[in-house]
């Protein structure tokens, strides 16, 4: 069996999938990252096939700012988690409600 | 002369101001000195102009500054002192300052002095600018300002609920006029394109007499409110409830001449169009004898003069709807002066008494305050129009040009009307200062006013006395302006028979009203006398049973409608609509904000949940889109 584009789409939503659920049950604030990050790929990976499929550069073009992006977006992240972690021991983040009204 | 121009107009302006500086604190005896003296320099300055319009015959114009100009419209803070002008300022200040004068004693005593003198001077202020202006929107500012301050005049005593009453109808009353003041205006802005009364009225002689006769009716109402013509005359009697210098001046100079003078100044429009002129006339003279049907009754002494004014203005528009307006203007000078008196003496009188106003509880005070009495008899002779006093003159003129003018049906009502002038006059007269004393049974002491009070009076006194003489030097000074309309009766026998007539029937009514109120089995009226009981009694008491009238079929329908208004449509539906558009952004605020936890978590699911439902409706809106054939 040939691996299309259908494939890849179908990997995309599931990764999506997971990454969602990931983002609403996490309550640890790193896990929380990582659900992001599988957000994020697997949008990636719908850019880069439909790309391929079409034969247009910009979708890969755009894969690639989406990842520096997620870089710089995770290492801002990871410093805020970790001045966090260093003021009140834990990540959880149900500990995290300091801005409600 | 632009000089002595602005400083009659402005001179009251800043004495009003100079008054309301100290509005606030008690009684400081400056704040009616200064406005007094303020007034004295308009009333020289007013004379200047006098002397010059006489000696030159020209008129002087000036415009102070631009007030509105856009487009076509072109509207100037302009000032005219022309022939009738100066009278009116002569008449409005000589009346203003000895009022002035006479208050700073009869308001003696008052908490608000201060006050006083500032509504006082802006009040005579207004009305210099209503008879100065050269246009008819400067008019109108003057003509809204002697609305205000008469408001907050006859309101002064605003403790009183009566007081406040009478001051709001006169204030409503004159606003329903205003409406058809300002129509008037409009009207003749719509169709001569401007507002100065020079060009306006020479643009009115090429128009249709269609337009000119709604002109010449809409300003008429105007007319009729500022000057208490029927129908809308019951607030000036309710005026009575101001202090009583406020009464002289409403009565006298300001505020009720002004519909005298609108008529006047616009002869040259009224004279187009006769038949609304003979309207007015009709109107005046029936106001005439109305009017005076009440005073004959009237237990009020101030109430029984405001009628007497109500009356002789029912003489002015007579005159002037005849085409006589230097004889309407000449009656207005005259009456000025001696109603005034008349009031000033009667606010002695009022002092004397303790504010007691029923004639029928004084009697015999004319021992006591015989200079009162001497004034008071003066100003009534003047009025009852005996030679040689002012009243003769003035009023025989207007006799005269009803006869002539072959208007008998009016003739005979103003002669009749003078017979019934001169009985009411002399009741009062007779009831106050002759006769038993009543007054010292009730307890009463009377006392007469501060000299300088009687003073301030005798300048009036000699006018009403002298100013009748001065009518040949008058006509010829306002022909200039005014129609040349001279009354000739043919023959002279005729013109003697009713000259003399008429005096004999007007000393009858005066020896009449002496022998029927002086007689010593008068009492206080307590309601059950026969006279009392009658229905001609009744319906003269109650005025005709007008304000009755008004205050069932007018004033409580419209509380209902208010109320329906108010009850059912705003607090209902308009309240209603804005109150649950509000309930409902509150409530969905109160319902919505458990969302706001604070918790990331729960955050991150409600955006989890706001993209699937967007994501749901793009995709939705997509098929529709691709499956409804667009």
């Amino acid at each position: 069996m040939e691996i299309g584009l259908s494939h890849y789409l179908v990997l995309s939503t599931i990764l999506f999938a997971i990454g969602l659920v990931g983002v609403m049950k996490r309550k640890n604030l790193l896990l929380l990252f990582f659900s992001t990050e599988i957000l994020l790929n697997s949008v990636n990976i719908a850019f880069a096939a439909i790309s391929h499929y079409y034969g247009d550069l910009t979708g890969q073009m755009f894969a690639f700012f989406v990842i520096a992006i997620a870089a710089s977006e995770v290492a801002v992240g990871l410093g805020l988690l970790i001045v966090w972690h260093k003021r009140h021991n834990n990540i959880d983040l149900d500990t995290m409600s300091s801005m409600k009204g | 002369m632009e000089l002595f121009l602005y400083t009659a107009l402005f001179a009251p302006f800043v004495g009003s101001l100079f008054a309301a500086i100290f509005g606030a604190s008690p009684k400081t005896i400056i704040a009616g000195i200064i406005p007094s003296i303020l007034l004295g320099v308009s009333l020289l300055s007013s004379t200047v102009l006098l002397v010059h319009v006489l000696s030159t015959g020209e008129a002087v114009h000036v415009e102070m500054m631009t007030w509105m100009h856009t487009g076509n419209l072109y509207i100037p803070f302009g000032f005219l002192v022309d022939q009738v002008s100066v009278t009116m300022m002569m008449v409005v200040t000589v009346v203003s300052t000895v009022v002035h004068v006479y208050a700073i004693g009869y308001m003696s005593h008052d908490k608000a002095f201060n006050r006083f003198f500032a509504w006082l001077s802006a009040f005579v202020f207004s009305m210099m600018i209503l008879v100065m202006s050269d246009n008819f929107a400067g008019l109108f500012i003057g003509w809204e300002g002697v609305g205000v301050c008469s408001w907050a005049l006859i309101g002064f005593w605003y403790h009183k609920e009566s007081a406040t009453w009478a001051a709001n109808e006169a204030f409503i009353m004159n606003r329903i006029a205003d409406l058809g003041m300002l129509i008037g205006i409009f009207l003749v802005y719509w169709n001569t394109g401007t507002l100065q009364y020079h060009e306006a009225f020479e643009a009115m002689k090429h128009l249709d007499t269609g337009i000119l006769t709604t002109i010449g009716i809409f300003l008429f109402i105007g007319a009729m409110g500022k000057s208490a013509q029927f129908p809308l005359h019951t607030w000036l009697a309710d005026a009575m409830e101001g202090p009583t210098p406020v009464s002289a001046l409403i009565h006298a100079a300001t505020m009720v001449t002004a519909g005298v003078y609108l008529v006047v100044r616009s002869n040259e429009l009224y004279s187009l169009i006769p038949n609304v002129g003979l309207f007015i006339a009709s109107l005046g003279a029936f106001v005439a004898v109305f009017a005076a049907t009440m005073a004959l009754v009237n237990r009020d002494i101030k109430r029984v003069i405001a009628y007497s004014t109500l009356s002789q203005l029912g003489y002015m528009f007579a005159a002037a709807g005849l085409g006589a307006y230097w004889v309407a203007l000449f009656h207005l000078m005259a009456h000025a002066f001696f109603k005034a008196l008349l009031f000033l003496g009667g606010g002695n009188v009022m002092h004397a008494m303790s504010d007691e106003l029923d004639p029928f509880k004084m009697g015999g005070l004319g021992k006591t305050m015989k200079a009162t009495m001497i004034l008071m008899t003066l100003a009534s002779v003047a009025l009852a129009g005996l030679f040689p006093l002012a009243g003769f003159f003035s009023k025989d003129m207007i006799l005269e040009a009803a006869f002539s003018e072959h208007h008998f049906i009016i003739y005979t009502v103003l002669l009749f009307t003078a017979g019934l002038t001169a009985f009411y006059s002399f009741r009062i007269i007779a009831l106050i200062f002759h006769g038993e004393d009543r007054h010292t049974a009730l307890g009463f002491h009377p006392h007469e006013a501060y000299p300088f009070m009687i003073k301030a009076m005798i300048p009036l006194a000699i006018l009403a006395a002298i100013a009748g003489f001065a009518r040949p030097y008058y006509f010829d000074m306002v022909i200039a302006v005014l129609p040349e309309t001279e009354y000739h009766i043919h023959s002279a026998m005729t013109y003697w028979t009713m000259t003399i007539g008429t005096q004999l029937f007007v000393i009858a009514a005066i020896y009449f009203a002496y022998k029927k109120y002086m007689s010593s089995d008068i009492k206080v009226p307590d309601g059950t006398s026969e006279m009392e009981n009658s229905f001609k009694y009744k319906l003269l008491i109650n005025q005709y049973y007008i304000p009755y009238f008004y205050e069932e079929f007018l004033v409580k329908p419209y509380r209902a409608l208010s109320r329906v208004f108010w009850k059912d449509i705003d607090m209902k539906i308009v309240d209603g609509t804005v109150d649950g558009i509000a309930n409902i952004i509150y409530n969905t605020g109160e319902n919505t904000r458990g969302m706001q936890s604070g918790n990331l978590s729960t955050m991150l699911k409600w955006m989890v949940a706001g993209l699937v439902i967007l994501l749901s409706l793009a995709v939705i809106f997509g098929l529709t889109v691709k499956y409804s054939g667009v």
